[in-house]
């Protein structure tokens, strides 16, 4: 049996395990052979910068670990345009592809869904 | 009647959702629905620590989620992975660590994130609580 998930994501990739712990989320319930999205809001779209140097704060850079979902058959990914746009970040600045969506587009891919999931 | 699959990532005591997850949960059994299971994440793993004290002679939140889970057969599940991180562990991985005791309250067991897919198969509704 599969269901659709998607797993919101809402805070910056540090400062709080929050985006690491939905990452495992994901991953498991790729594991599971669910089918699994996930949607970057706010300051979640932090997590999605490339280049990012966390070992200078005790910490696995986000980045990296998020290019492991592909492996995972996970390569549905969201993230709200205007929330990019706010904190200057486009395609040449994201580690790993996103599908941007504005509101319209949120609302639907929301509805879409069996589970949704907000870290 | 519905089934519900909770999921718990607030702390205990610094977050609001904790409680106000348990309030549900009583009021759902109370309404006649059934939980499939509550999963405890994040730090919602603190919930399973037996330790806390509750000030005023209150009873803590971990032997109150205990009971109802008793009274109604709801499974309480701690993620293990989130909470041998932050010191929460039963007999078993206690020994395993060479820890001088678990901490585990009773009617909660550590489990894996495949416990909370499967909840969220059987059940019709899925919450969040947190963070």
């Amino acid at each position: 049996m599969s269901k659709r998930f998607l797993i919101v994501c809402r805070q910056p990739p540090y400062g709080s395990s929050f985006a690491r712990e939905a990452l495992d989320m994901a991953l498991a319930c790729a594991a599971f052979e669910q089918r699994v999205a996930l949607l970057f809001l706010g300051d979640g779209v932090l997590q999605l910068a490339g280049a990012q140097q966390a070992e200078a704060i005790g910490q696995k850079p986000l980045d990296k670990q998020l290019g492991a979902l592909p492996l995972y058959d996970v390569d549905a990914l969201y993230a709200d345009a205007d929330a990019l746009a706010a904190r200057g970040l486009s395609d040449t600045t994201l580690a790993l592809p996103v599908q941007a969506l504005d509101g319209a587009g949120i609302r639907a891919l929301l509805t879409e869904q069996d589970i949704v999931l907000g870290f | 009647m519905h089934t519900f699959a909770i999921l718990v990532l607030g702390a205990p005591v610094s977050s609001q959702s904790v409680h106000t997850a348990y309030e549900f949960a009583r009021a759902a059994l109370a309404a006649g629905h059934r939980i499939e299971r509550v999963f405890f994440y994040h730090d919602g793993v603190l919930c399973g620590n037996q330790l806390q004290i509750a000030a005023g002679g209150e009873r803590a939140l971990p032997v109150q989620w205990s009971e109802l889970a008793g009274a109604h057969g709801v499974d309480l599940v701690v993620c293990v992975a989130s909470a041998l991180k932050r010191g929460v562990v039963d007999e078993a991985e206690a020994r395993r660590y060479g820890k001088a005791a678990g901490n585990l309250q009773d009617g909660f067991e550590l489990s894996g994130l495949g416990q909370w897919v499967d909840a969220c198969l059987k059940a019709d509704r899925v919450i969040t609580f947190g963070p």
